[in-house]
C-alpha cells in the first residue's frame, strides 16, 4: 500500500503565455504509515504536489498511482480515492457552508455512503479530538472563530477517516497553543490508527518534532528528501532557497563552532537539550 | 474547469494594440459594434472581416484563446439562429408539417451569427489587450464631459473596477471552494437537473460569504486610505497619448469611413448582408 508519483510534470494553463511549469519530473515514493513532511518556499508547488495525490489535479505528463493503481485511469473511482485520501485544504475555514457545525462535519462521511447515525457517530468523534465544545456543536459554524472554523474543517476531513491525511498548512495563523494541540492530535491520529500524513508547513520546528522524512520543494522540483536530521544538515543551501533550518540547529552549530563538543545534527529542542547538557557534564 | 472563462480576461503580450492608449481601444471596439450594425453589403462584409483580422493578428493572442470566449455564448448564437431560422417570414424554400424555412429566415440566420461572433470577438480584443485598471483609467477619462450633465463617471469607473477585478477572484476562489468540496466527497457532475443544483450548496454559500467578506474589508480597506470620490484624486500614470495612439485613431477613421461610404455607394445585396 503507497503512493508513486512516476515523473510527475503539471503546468497551469498550458500552452497560452501565462503558462506556468509548477511541478516538474517529480518522483516520489510515500510508504504506508510514514509521516511526511513537505517544506518549501512560498510558491514552489507544495500546493499542487498534493492536490494530485488525491486526484483533484491530473498530471500534465506523468502517473500517480495509489496502491498500484494509476488513479487517472478511466475506470478508476476518484470519488473512492477521495474518501481514502483526505486532503485538508490551506485556509479550510473557507468552505464550510452547512445550517450547523455538526451538519457540516457530517458532510463527508454522508457523501461516502454511510447511513445518518454512523456519520452522525464520526462528526462526533472528530469534533471532539479536535477539541470543539459540545455546546457549539448544533451552532453556525459562521459564527465560530477562526481558530475554530479551521479546527472544524479539519474534522470534516477527519470524519471520513481517511487512510491517508494531507494537510496543506493546517496550523497557519493559529495561536502556538492551538497549533500545539491539532498538531498532536494528527500524531496521534497517525499513531494509533497507523494512518499516513502529509503535511505541508512552514514552520521548520513543527516538521522537526513531527515527521520522519522531510520532502523540500523549491520551485517545482524535489530539492531534498530524506529524515530531517539529514536535511537541516543543508542548512546553509536550504537558505539560498529561501528556507531555514530549526534556530536549533543554528545553535548547536555556534556553539559547536565555539569549540563545544555538541552534536550539530540535533534538530529538535529535546535532542539540543539534551546533547548540550552532555556536553557540560563532562 | 471554471477557469476556461476567459471573457473579460486580460492576456499579457507585448504588441501594438497592447501599447495603445485605453482610450483608443475603447473608442474602436464602440467604432466596430457600430460597424458591425451598419454594414449591408459583401463589400462592407469584407473590409469588416480584413479589419478584424488585422486586429486579431497584431494583438499576438492566440486565435484558439479567443475563440475559447465565444463557447460562453454558444447558447445564444444557437438560440438567435433556431429562432431567426424558423420563425421568419417570406419566401418559402423548405416546408415540412410545421416547420416552414424561409430564404429571408436562412440570411438572417446567417446575418445574426456572423454580427455576433463579431461583436464578441471585437469586444475581447479589446479586453484581452488592456488590464482592467487602464480600462476602466479610460473610461473615466474619456467619458470625464459627461460630468457637465451631473453623470457619476468617477464612481461609475469605480464600481466598474473593483467588478471586473473581482471577476478573476471569485472564479478562483470558486475553484478553489469546489476542490475542496470534492476532496470530501462532493459530486458536481452527476444527477439530473435538480439534484445538481442541490449539489451546488456546498459551493454557492461559501462563495456568497466570502464574497460578502471580501466586500466588507474592501470598503474598509479604502475607508481607512481616506478614499471619499474622486474630488482631487491624481494618478500615478497619467494617460497620455503617444504617437501610435493618433496612428490608430487615423486607422480607425479610415475604417468608419470606408464602412459607411459602402453602404451608401452600394445597394443592400442580400449575401451578406439583411434581407429587405
Ligand atoms: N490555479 C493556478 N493557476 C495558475 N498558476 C497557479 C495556480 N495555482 C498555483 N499556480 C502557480 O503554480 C506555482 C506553484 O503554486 P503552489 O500553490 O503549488 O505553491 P505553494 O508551494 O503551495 O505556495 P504557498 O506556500 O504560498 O502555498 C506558483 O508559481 C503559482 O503561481
Ligand atoms: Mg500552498
Amino acid at each position: 500500500m503507497s503512493i508513486i508519483l512516476n515523473h510527475v510534470n503539471y503546468i497551469y494553463s498550458e500552452g497560452t503565455k501565462i503558462a506556468q511549469h509548477a511541478l516538474k519530473d517529480i518522483n516520489l515514493q510515500i510508504g504506508d504509515g510514514e509521516f511526511i513532511g513537505i517544506i518549501g518556499h512560498t510558491g514552489s508547488g507544495k500546493s499542487t504536489l498534493i492536490q494530485h495525490l488525491n486526484g483533484l489535479l491530473k498530471p500534465t505528463s506523468g502517473e500517480v498511482y495509489y496502491n498500484g493503481r494509476d488513479i487517472n485511469d478511466k475506470d478508476f473511482s476518484r470519488k473512492e480515492l477521495r474518501s481514502k485520501v483526505g486532503l485538508v485544504f490551506q485556509y479550510p475555514e473557507y468552505q464550510l457552508f452547512e445550517t450547523t457545525i455538526f451538519a457540516d462535519v457530517s458532510f463527508g462521511p454522508k457523501n461516502q455512503g454511510l447511513p445518518e447515525n454512523e456519520a452522525g457517530l464520526r462528526a462526533f468523534e472528530a469534533l471532539r479530538s479536535v477539541k470543539i465544545p459540545e455546546e457549539l456543536y448544533y451552532q453556525s459554524p459562521f459564527e465560530l472563530s477562526g481558530g475554530q472554523k479551521r479546527r472544524v474543517a479539519i474534522a470534516g476531513v477527519l470524519a471520513m477517516k481517511p487512510e491517508v491525511l494531507i494537510l496543506d498548512e493546517p496550523t497557519a495563523g493559529l495561536d502556538p497553543m492551538g497549533r500545539d494541540e491539532i498538531l498532536d492530535e494528527i500524531a496521534r491520529l497517525h499513531k494509533e490508527r497507523n494512518m499516513t500524513v502529509i503535511l505541508v508547513s512552514h514552520s521548520m520546528e513543527d516538521v522537526a518534532k513531527y515527521v520522519d522524512r522531510l520532502i523540500v520543494m523549491n520551485g517545482g522540483v524535489v530539492a531534498y528528501n530524506g529524515t530531517p536530521r539529514e536535511v537541516f544538515s543543508h542548512y546553509k543551501k536550504l537558505e539560498r532557497i529561501g528556507l531555514s533550518a530549526p534556530s536549533v540547529t543554528y545553535l548547536v552549530h555556534d556553539l559547536f563552532e565555539k569549540g563545544y563538543d555538541v552534536d550539530v545534527n540535533a534538530t529538535t529542542v529535546d535532542e539540543a537539550v539534551e546533547t548540550i547538557l552532555n556536553c557540560f557534564k563532562k | 474547469m471554471l477557469r476556461d472563462i476567459t471573457i473579460g480576461q486580460y492576456y499579457p503580450e507585448e504588441s501594438f494594440i497592447h501599447k495603445l492608449d485605453p482610450r483608443v481601444k475603447l473608442l474602436g471596439a464602440f467604432l466596430f459594434v457600430v460597424s458591425v450594425f451598419i454594414y449591408d453589403n459583401l463589400l462592407g462584409f469584407a473590409i469588416m472581416t480584413f479589419f478584424l483580422g488585422l486586429c486579431i493578428v497584431t494583438c499576438k493572442v492566440p486565435l484558439k484563446f479567443m475563440v475559447k470566449g465565444l463557447r460562453a455564448i454558444l447558447f445564444i448564437l444557437i438560440l438567435t439562429g433556431v429562432i431567426n431560422l424558423f420563425l421568419t417570414p417570406g419566401t418559402s424554400v423548405f416546408s415540412w408539417r410545421f416547420i416552414n424555412i424561409t430564404k429571408q429566415g436562412i440570411y438572417n440566420t446567417v446575418y445574426m451569427i456572423i454580427r455576433l461572433t463579431y461583436l464578441v470577438l471585437g469586444s475581447s480584443i479589446m479586453t484581452l489587450t488592456t488590464t482592467p485598471t487602464r480600462l476602466t483609467d479610460g473610461m473615466e477619462t474619456g467619458l470625464r464631459f459627461l460630468k457637465f450633465f451631473k453623470f457619476p463617471v468617477h464612481e461609475v469607473a469605480m464600481m466598474m473596477s473593483i467588478a471586473l477585478r473581482f471577476i478573476p477572484i471569485l472564479i478562483e476562489e470558486a475553484d478553489k471552494i469546489m476542490k475542496a468540496q470534492m476532496a470530501r466527497g462532493a459530486d458536481f457532475e452527476t444527477g439530473g437537473l435538480i439534484k445538481k443544483a442541490k449539489n451546488m450548496v456546498p459551493l454557492l454559500v461559501p462563495l456568497f460569504v466570502s464574497a460578502w467578506r471580501r466586500a466588507g474589508d474592501l470598503a474598509m480597506a479604502m475607508e481607512a486610505r481616506c478614499y471619499n470620490g474622486g474630488e482631487g484624486r491624481t494618478r500615478m500614470k497619467p494617460l497620455k497619448y503617444q504617437k501610435c495612439d493618433y496612428i490608430a485613431y487615423l486607422i480607425l477613421f479610415i475604417y468608419l469611413g470606408a464602412m459607411i461610404a459602402t453602404r451608401i455607394i452600394f445597394k443592400a445585396d442580400t449575401l451578406f448582408g439583411m434581407y429587405s
